[in-house]
């Protein structure tokens, strides 16, 4: 499933900022419901969020780029994140890592020259028990071997 | 004829295909024009047998698994004649592996519909909220107090002593923050039980709100969890209809409300002064502590911040008294601990049992050794700053001060098994790889130690003066544990030094090579 992002428009995400600027500690609320929205979080929506939530635009900013989720740019049409962390690592994440490096031709942490796929790590989707797991545009899959994970990456490529 | 099965919802069983297979039964009952209901529930966490089906009997529940989806139409025939199939398992509640545990905290996982609060109420739930709203704050605090619950979270701090501290505290507004930060790797059963009994966390932080005098409660859920922020929101929805959540709740004069709010994939959030910072809406940053949470928490306001486990155990308490929890356990551990076996392991999954299991007991045993079929050469307990424990430890009790005596930590119970192909070179700078990337920054140590350690540990895989750059990363780690302001930095040496200690030999041929370089 490809995920349907609306283009940036000022209005909405006035809109979508004003929706939840009146909640305690409004600023990852609405940074996460930008990038619902749009894929990413605009650069022109950060001095908007500061401006209702009578902050500076360096503490926006500060908020946008601490957290690892939040997005610069849009991300390919789909993303592929490959649990990195321990339980994953010792039932054979780090083969199968290598593999889906080599198979899309980008290193973790980027996206293909034809904006298809963005491979990322991911610290834990707490399916320990069914190592090594994956999640392809939000759908979690567990007990990762070559065959699977290439199926994956085949999927993520259409 | 009818016939009610339930296949887990849970993100684990997600994962290795239960919508495929609830699919397929749903598609093979039409086909068959057999009525059919299907329940999803959460897991039983015996996650090698997920999807696990189970099928309403007059003798209890059977299970069937791991079902894959073309084994639905088989196994819907042999469900409507003579129950026969090779996926067969037998009796639920009679799998060895789930019936040698203890479950208190975890007694409707898997059992229960996790969106109905009628579910939950008909398998003994909110039972424990209905005595705390007979009882005064003091009664309640001393049940806590006496049950002997200590944090969940990894920290092990005794949860009575915490909750009194916010009773006693004067404030306008008082908040409960449940941490579901549930980042460890090797971890997952925080998420459990929110996919699978929501209803349960909801009832402890309800507790927890009318004892202390608090009307309003964050449940910070990590991103890397959208089932179960799907399942807490759906869980907190029925319990407002039901008059469980809100004004006047089970129309006494008590109110209290609770909203989930979403990390945004920072580690270090799931320290609980960071969480708070977060949930204010800022840069995840730790706080100096004091002010204790207890006194200056959330918004500044005296706050309970706990995880979803110690919050999970407050019904069971609530509900059979305090004794009856304390019963279980040794020494100063109490109760019972969802205990996580993960990674290579043969039967991975979620073991909930009295402490003073021993750890091999667990990895051999219970766990089955590796799936590889190798030897264990490993395990790392508590999360990625937990220790690496060799075999020669194996006979280490269960316990937060047994482990803690062994320069280890149980955290969150989780325990990672690895077999004889792990470096354990790579996995110490590994844990100075993660300490770096997820470091706040705010204090040197973690900020700059972790960085130094990540290139000092290099260097000695790659064989560079490895005596030297031995003593300077044991220099690294004890800056960092005695001098970070978090358990992030102050634990990473756990991990870095454990693998140092009980695995030298993957640090390189050392005093021999140095010696022929004189």
């Amino acid at each position: 499933m490809t995920s349907e992002y609306e283009p940036w428009d000022e209005a909405r995400g006035a809109e979508i900022i004003a929706a939840h600027a009146k909640l305690e500690g409004a600023t990852l609320v609405i940074l996460h419901a930008l990038q619902e929205a749009f894929g990413y979080v605009p650069e022109p929506a950060i001095p908007m969020v500061a401006q209702a939530l009578n902050l500076s635009r360096a503490e926006v900013h500060g908020v946008f780029t601490f957290y690892h989720d939040f997005r610069k740019q849009p991300a390919g049409r789909h993303v592929l994140k490959l649990c990195r962390a321990e339980a994953c690592q010792a039932a054979g994440g780090d083969a199968l890592a290598a593999r889906a490096e080599a198979r899309l031709g980008i290193s973790l942490g980027h996206t293909t020259a034809d904006q298809r796929v963005t491979l990322e790590p991911i610290y834990c989707l707490g399916l320990c028990a069914t190592a090594p797991s994956a999640m392809l545009d939000g759908r979690v899959v567990g007990r990762l071997d070559e065959t699977r994970l290439d199926a994956l990456v085949a999927e993520a490529q259409r | 004829m009818t016939i009610r099965i339930f296949i887990p919802r849970d993100a684990g069983a997600i994962a290795v295909g239960a919508d495929d297979v609830a699919l397929a039964f749903a598609q093979a009952a039409a086909a068959r024009s057999v009525t059919i209901e299907i329940v999803r529930t959460g897991s039983r966490g015996l996650y090698w047998l997920e999807p696990m089906v189970e099928l309403a009997t007059g003798q209890g529940r059977v299970a069937f698994g791991p079902v894959a989806p073309a084994d639905g139409p088989a196994l819907l025939d042999a469900m409507t004649s003579n129950g026969q199939h090779p996926r067969r398992l037998g009796t639920t509640d009679e799998i060895p592996w789930l019936k040698r545990q203890t479950r208190l905290t975890f007694a409707r996982c898997g059992v229960v519909d996790p969106r109905s609060v009628d579910d939950y109420r008909g398998h003994g739930g909110y039972k424990g909220l209905e005595r705390a709203l007979t009882l005064t704050a003091d009664q309640i605090l001393a049940d806590v107090t006496a049950s002997g619950l200590r944090g969940r979270g990894g920290a092990g701090f005794p949860t009575g002593i915490k909750w009194k501290t916010v009773a006693q505290a004067n404030a306008d507004r008082k908040y409960i923050v449940c941490n579901a930060d549930e980042g460890d790797s090797g971890t997952f059963a925080d998420r459990m039980i929110m996919e699978g009994d929501p209803c349960v966390v909801i009832d402890g932080m309800t507790i927890a709100g009318i004892t202390v005098g608090a009307t309003k409660g964050y449940i910070y859920i990590r991103s890397e969890y959208p089932h179960a922020v799907e399942a807490m929101n759906a869980a907190i929805a029925a319990a407002k209809r039901a008059g469980l959540l809100g004004d006047r709740i089970g129309g006494t004069a008590h109110n209290f409300d609770l909203e989930v709010r979403v990390g945004a994939g920072a580690y270090v959030c799931g320290e609980e002064t960071s969480l708070l910072e977060s949930l204010e809406g800022r840069r995840g940053i730790v706080r100096a502590k004091p002010p204790l949470p207890a006194h200056k928490g959330l918004f500044g306001r005296p706050s309970v911040i706990n995880n979803v486990l110690s919050f999970a155990a407050i019904p069971f308490i609530l509900d059979n008294g305090a004794k009856a929890y304390a019963d279980f356990g040794m020494g100063r551990s109490r109760g019972t601990m969802p205990i996580q076996l993960a990674g290579n392991i043969k039967y991975g999954g979620l073991f909930e049992t009295a402490f003073g299991v021993t750890l091999g007991e667990l990895v051999d045993d219970i766990g089955g050794g590796t799936f590889t079929g190798r030897p264990v050469r490993a395990v790392q307990v508590g999360g990625p700053l937990g220790a690496y424990f060799p075999r020669t430890l194996f006979d280490t009790p269960f316990d937060y001060e047994a482990f803690a005596a062994r320069d280890g930590l149980i955290g969150h119970g989780g325990m990672v098994v690895f077999d004889d192909s792990v470096d354990m070179a790579k996995q110490a700078r590994f844990a100075m790889e993660f300490c770096a990337v997820e470091s706040c920054g705010k204090c040197t140590p973690c900020r700059i130690g972790s960085t130094r350690g990540v290139e000092t540990i290099s260097k000695i895989i790659n064989g560079e003066r490895v005596a030297e750059n031995l003593a300077v990363v044991e220099d690294l780690c004890n800056t960092m544990k005695f001098g970070s302001l978090c358990a992030l930095g102050g634990f990473t040496p756990y991990p870095v030094m454990s693998a140092l200690k009980h695995f030298r030999e993957d640090f390189g041929p050392a005093p021999a090579r140095l010696q022929a370089a004189e």
